[in-house]
C-alpha cells in the first residue's frame, strides 16, 4: 500500500537552508574555492574522480565543496552530473608504457632500466602531525634533475622476456559497459576491471586484505607502480583519424602472483592489474589483487570460498553509490511498512499471551 | 584535404596540442596574433564525456577506466575552411578558439598562426612536461652497497 503524505515542505525548505549555512560554517572564516581544493586536497579529487568515473578535478573539487567533504556524497553527485552527459565516443586503449612517469616503483626488481622513482610520496614520512602547516608558510621549490628522455618499459616485460610471467597479449575486443548494459554474471575481466576502477576504495582494500590474510590467499608482489600524465586519443570520425583529446592523470599496478603451474600452462607467475584516475596507489594496489583473485577459474585455482574470489558477491557489492543508495533509504519514511509490522508483533503478542492463559488454566 | 598538408603542419599534431592547452591560453595567444575571422557554427560548443579506455595488464584486453568530460565544436570561416575542435574539459569558449585555430592553420593565414599559436603552445607544454621529469628524477633513488666490515 502506498499513501501519499503532504506536509513537510516548510521543514525540507528549512533543513536545506541550514544546510547551506552550515557548509559554510563561520563566516568569519575565508571560504574554500573549487580551485582550492583542486590544488590542495588533490587525492580527494582524485577520489571522486575515480569511484564517480569522471576525469574532472574542477567537478570533483566542487562536488568536495558542495558535499561539505563527504567524499561518497560527492561521487553520488559525480555520477549524477555524468549520466546528464552525452557520450562523443570511447578513446582508445591508454598506452600507460608511454606514461609520463611522476612515480615508479618496483618491489621485485631493485635495479630496473629507468630505475626507482620515488615521486611526491607520503612513504618515508614519518607519520608526525607537521604543526607548520597550521600556520602559512611558504614551500621550498623541490629539488631538479636532468631527466633521461625516453620511454619507461613495464617491469612484466623484462619477465616476459624470459617466459617467466603470464603474457597479456594484445586484442581488440569491444569491452563491455555497465554504464549502457547492467552488470551482469558471469562478468568477463574487462566488465570486472571496470566495476573494480569505480569501485569502494574501502570495500576494495578490505578485500584485497582479506586476501593477504588467507582468504584466497595469492601471494601478490607489486611487480610495478606508476603515477603518471597518459595522453587520451579517440577517433575523430569528422576529420577521419585520431587525435589526442587530452591527458590525464593514471596510477597503474601490476601485482606479480604465485602460480603453481597447470596441466597446460608450465609454472610461471601470474598477474593482477590495477588502473585508476589520478593518484591512488592504495586503491590501485587493492583492485589488482582483487582482480587477481577474482581469476581463480580462469587459472585453474581451486575456489576455497573467500568472499574475494566470489564475483557476485564482490561486484555487487563494491559500488558505494548503490551500496549507500540502499542502505540510507531505510531512514526514510516507511511509516505504513512499520504499521503492519507493529500490527503483526501485537497479534503475535496476543496470541502467545492468550496460549499462555489457557496453559495456566490447564 | 589533409594531404595537402607538410608534415610541419600535420594537422593531428595540431589539433592533438590545442586540446591539451591550458585555460585561456589558445584564445591569448591568438588575439595577439590576429583579428579573430568571421565564421559560422557547424555545430555550437557542445559538452559532452569520452569513455577512457585501459588494457588488462597494460597490454592485454581493453577495458573502460571511467569517463572524462570533452567539448567540441565545428565551425566554418568565411573563406571556407572548416575547423574542428574536441577539448578536454568543459571549456566552451577554449574549444571555439581550438577550432578556429584549426580552421585558420588550412588556410593562407598557416604559417603565422603556427609560430604565434602552435609554437608557443608546444614550447610551453614541452617545458612544463620536462620540469616534472626533472622533479621526478630527483627523486630517483641510488642504491649503493654499504662497506661491510668482515675485513
Amino acid at each position: 500500500m502506498y499513501v501519499a503524505v503532504k506536509g513537510g515542505e516548510r521543514a525540507i525548505e528549512s533543513a536545506h537552508a541550514w544546510l547551506a549555512e552550515e557548509r559554510r560554517g563561520d563566516p568569519s572564516v575565508a571560504e574554500l574555492s573549487i580551485f582550492q581544493i583542486r590544488e590542495q586536497l588533490k587525492l580527494a579529487v582524485d577520489r571522486v574522480m575515480t569511484e564517480g568515473s569522471l576525469y574532472d578535478p574542477d567537478l570533483a573539487a566542487l562536488a568536495i565543496k558542495q558535499s561539505r567533504g563527504d567524499l561518497i556524497e560527492a561521487i553520488f553527485l559525480i555520477r549524477a552530473y555524468r549520466t546528464t552527459l552525452p557520450r562523443f565516443g570511447a578513446s582508445k586503449p591508454v598506452d600507460t608504457g608511454a606514461m609520463a612517469c611522476d612515480r615508479r616503483i618496483s618491489a621485485t626488481f631493485k635495479d630496473l632500466p629507468g630505475g626507482q622513482v620515488l615521486g611526491p610520496t607520503f612513504d618515508y614520512t614519518h607519520r608526525l602531525l607537521d604543526f607548520k602547516l597550521a600556520a602559512d608558510g611558504d614551500v621550498p621549490e623541490a629539488p631538479s634533475r636532468a631527466a633521461s628522455p625516453g620511454e619507461v618499459p613495464h617491469v612484466t616485460e623484462f619477465l616476459n622476456q624470459e617466459g617467466l610471467i603470464e603474457e597479456a597479449p594484445h586484442e581488440d575486443t569491444m569491452p563491455p559497459d555497465l554504464t549502457r548494459e547492467p552488470l551482469e554474471m558471469p562478468a568477463d575481466r574487462a566488465l570486472r576491471l571496470q566495476a573494480l576502477a569505480r569501485a569502494d576504495e574501502g570495500f576494495t582494500l578490505g578485500l584485497a586484505y582479506s586476501t593477504q590474510r588467507g582468504y584466497g590467499r595469492n601471494h601478490a608482489f607489486v611487480g610495478e607502480l606508476r603515477i603518471g600524465a597518459v595522453t587520451v586519443e579517440m577517433d575523430i570520425p569528422e576529420v577521419g583519424f585520431a587525435v589526442e583529446i587530452g591527458e590525464i592523470t593514471l596510477t597503474e599496478c601490476e601485482t606479480v602472483n604465485q602460480f603453481t603451474g597447470s596441466k597446460t600452462e608450465p609454472p610461471q607467475f601470474t598477474r593482477g592489474y590495477g588502473l585508476v584516475f589520478g593518484q591512488s596507489e592504495r586503491k590501485s594496489i587493492s583492485m589488482a589483487l582483487v582482480d587477481r583473485a577474482l581469476r581463480w577459474e580462469e587459472l585453474g585455482e581451486d575456489n576455497v570460498g573467500a568472499p574475494a574470489q566470489d564475483a557476485e558477491f564482490v561486484l555487487y557489492h563494491a559500488d558505494n553509490i548503490q551500496a549507500t543508495g540502499f542502505l540510507e533509504h531505510i531512514k526514510l519514511p516507511h511509516y505504513v511498512d512499520f504499521q503492519s509490522e507493529l500490527e503483526l508483533v501485537r497479534k503475535l503478542r496476543r496470541e502467545a499471551g492468550a496460549d499462555r492463559v489457557q496453559e495456566a488454566a490447564e | 584535404m589533409k594531404d595537402t598538408f607538410d608534415e610541419k603542419h600535420e594537422r593531428k599534431a595540431w589539433m592533438s596540442l590545442l586540446a591539451k592547452a591550458p585555460e585561456g591560453r589558445i584564445s591569448s595567444l591568438l588575439d595577439a596574433a590576429i583579428a579573430r575571422p568571421d565564421f559560422t557554427w557547424l555545430r555550437a560548443p557542445e559538452i559532452g564525456s569520452t569513455m577512457v579506455r585501459g588494457r588488462a595488464g597494460g597490454t592485454g584486453t581493453p577495458f573502460n577506466i571511467g569517463e572524462m568530460t570533452v567539448t567540441r565544436c565545428a565551425l566554418t570561416l568565411a573563406s571556407g575552411e572548416v575547423g574542428h575542435a574536441y577539448i578536454q574539459g568543459r571549456r566552451k569558449s577554449d574549444a571555439e578558439a581550438a577550432a578556429l585555430v584549426d580552421a585558420l592553420m588550412q588556410s593562407d593565414a598557416a604559417d603565422a598562426i603556427w609560430s604565434a599559436v602552435l609554437e608557443p603552445l608546444q614550447a610551453e607544454q614541452s617545458a612544463v612536461k620536462l620540469a616534472r621529469a626533472e622533479k621526478a628524477a630527483a627523486t630517483k633513488v641510488e642504491f649503493f652497497t654499504m662497506a661491510r666490515g668482515e675485513d
